[in-house]
């Protein structure tokens, strides 16, 4: 005799700690097993495109670090580039060195987020994330001495940036330079070899090369399932062209994987940062530019490799003060097509490890 | 005219196209390649197939509203080449916009589709699922069409920037 099961519907979020913000999904069950999978945002909408047709160039840098408040500055590079392509702006070469300290900075930073997320998500609850968050509140502490804020850092400029770092802010990133490989080693420790760890996430959320290629996934995502792409080398913005770094990348594109590809990426941050350090010339950290910067009419599609992947601007100008079209090309929204296919026919303890590994910041997602 | 420095040239990409698929470019300039809008599933999917241009990845779709046109733009990504293909399809038909999904060829096209339906109103035709991605259905009116503003109930904002010459229109 066989038993039949009706399909109920189970909802999760908008408020629930494994949605990782205000992130809703409607799910489908079959018994322990995921139907089908439908997700709800729009809970954290503040229609930002259009806010920025109203304001300048230089006003729309604040709205940057307000969509993915995780990676603040790594959004501010992302339009200051996209803003400068379009108005031919250039950046002198000590503001240059300083972009990349501190985009790697909040790579680093937003990495221990994600990953002590997902350590919790896994059921590991809480004890591995507050270690991580130990080092992202030493770089917070970086952010705050040199622009006065932690999270949104409003630090980039047209031109340069906003502020020379103060005089102990160089001893305090070496001391944390020095420490981070040994706390890294201390999570290898704790997690890398353990059975539940391994049990949760080897094998869960697994995509192809091909799948993730196709689907746009870009980032950890991408590199996790085998593909070594990477804007910092493919097309190198700031000055990476001169830093010495290697791509970390999966195998079989599961959680695990994810998780492993973001670990070495805060290693070999750490080797960009010191590179950095060291060639960094002194000079002027910003050029002056209008108040009322005026690009020709154009458009300009600037990118950066951010801690969730391809982070894009696509800023249309038509010869006035303020951006005639603001676009911003989310990862985490993006890499979220392919959920359904990650989620359906999986229990549903895995789904939340996998959406938890595809690292999300709803903020972004919704802007 | 601005050009990303992996981006290829819309004239070198219009030529090719328009070889192998005649009649389906309407302009080229430098930077972008336009196609006729009910035919961009084509393009795309030459553009996709092909291996000298290998658009492999949909980096990135949006949409501009021009007051009378709306352009769709695709940002079309090729991993093994390196570099960047921009394909642009023009709306004329500014009260009821619609072009074919391009989600048959990319995936990664499904929420980004869906985001332009929400926040322009253009309908993608063959999208498995198009939704308002942000805002809740029966929401009056598209945000990003430049003549929102203008629909009644709307706060139309500043006429002009505040450090502007007194009496000179922005826009």
């Amino acid at each position: 005799m066989t038993t039949a099961t009706d399909p109920y519907v189970l909802n999760i979020g908008p408020q629930h700690p494994s949605t990782h913000g205000v992130f809703r999904l409607r799910v489908v069950m079959d018994g322990e097993r995921i139907q089908d999978v439908e997700m709800i945002v729009g809970y954290l909408h503040r229609s930002m495109e259009k806010l920025a047709e109203e304001r300048t160039f230089t006003q729309n840098i604040p709205f940057t670090d307000r969509a993915d408040y995780l990676a603040g500055m790594s959004n501010n590079l992302g339009y200051v580039l996209a803003a400068e392509l379009l108005s031919g702006v250039e950046v002198p070469e000590r503001a240059q060195y300083l972009r990349v300290i501190f985009a790697e900075l909040q790579r680093i930073a937003s990495h221990a987020m994600s990953n002590g997320q997902l350590v919790s998500d896994a059921g590991a609850w809480q004890t591995p994330l507050l270690y991580m968050w130990r080092e992202r509140e030493k770089i917070l502490d970086l952010f705050e001495m040199t622009c006065g804020a932690r999270l949104t850092t409003n630090y980039m400029r047209i031109g340069g940036v906003a502020f020379d770092p103060p005089p102990e802010f160089y001893p305090a990133v070496n001391q944390l330079l020095e420490e981070l490989p040994e706390r890294i080693e201390e999570y290898h420790r704790l997690l890398i070899d353990n059975e539940i760890f391994l049990a949760r996430t080897q094998g869960v959320g697994t995509i192809t090369a091909e799948d993730a290629i196709n689907g746009s996934l870009t980032g950890p995502m991408l590199r996790a399932s085998g593909v070594p792409w990477d804007l910092r080398k493919a097309e190198p913005y700031c000055v990476y062209d001169r830093m010495e770094f290697d791509i970390p990348v999966g195998r079989h594109g599961d959680a695990y994987d994810r998780f492993m590809v973001r670990m070495e990426e805060v290693k070999q941050s750490v080797r960009i940062i010191r590179q950095a350090l060291d060639e960094m010339p002194v000079g002027a950290h910003k050029t002056d530019i209008p108040l009322a910067l005026r690009p020709a009419p154009g458009e300009a599609y600037a990118r950066v490799e951010g801690p969730r992947g391809e982070l894009g601007f696509y800023v249309v100008s038509d010869g006035g003060p303020a951006p005639y079209r603001f676009h911003v090309r989310p990862p985490s929204l993006i890499n979220l097509s392919l959920l359904r296919e990650m989620a359906i026919g999986a229990s549903l303890p895995d789904a939340v490890v996998a959406l938890g590994s595809i690292d999300i910041v709803v903020g972004e997602i919704d802007r | 005219m601005p050009r990303a420095s992996r981006q290829l040239e819309g004239t070198r990409v219009a030529e090719r196209l328009e070889a192998a698929l005649p009649g389906i470019v309407t302009r080229s300039t430098e930077e972008w390649v336009e196609v006729v809008p009910a035919r961009v599933i084509e393009a795309l999917q030459w553009l996709h197939d092909d291996d000298e241009l290998d658009a492999a990845q949909l980096s990135c779709l949006t949409a501009v509203d021009r007051h009378t046109t709306f352009e769709v733009v695709y940002h079309l990504q090729s991993l093994d080449r390196n570099h960047q293909i921009v394909v642009k399809a023009i709306l004329t038909d500014h009260d009821t916009p619609a072009l074919p999904s391009s989600y048959p060829v990319y995936k990664g096209a499904l929420l980004q589709e869906d985001e332009v339906y929400d926040l322009f109103g253009i309908r993608f035709d063959g999208h498995p699922n198009l939704r308002r991605l942000f805002l809740w259905d029966g929401y009056l009116g598209h945000p990003l069409r430049k003549d929102f503003l203008q629909l009644e109930g709307r706060f139309p904002g500043l006429p002009m920037f505040p450090f502007e010459e007194k009496g000179v229109q922005v826009r």
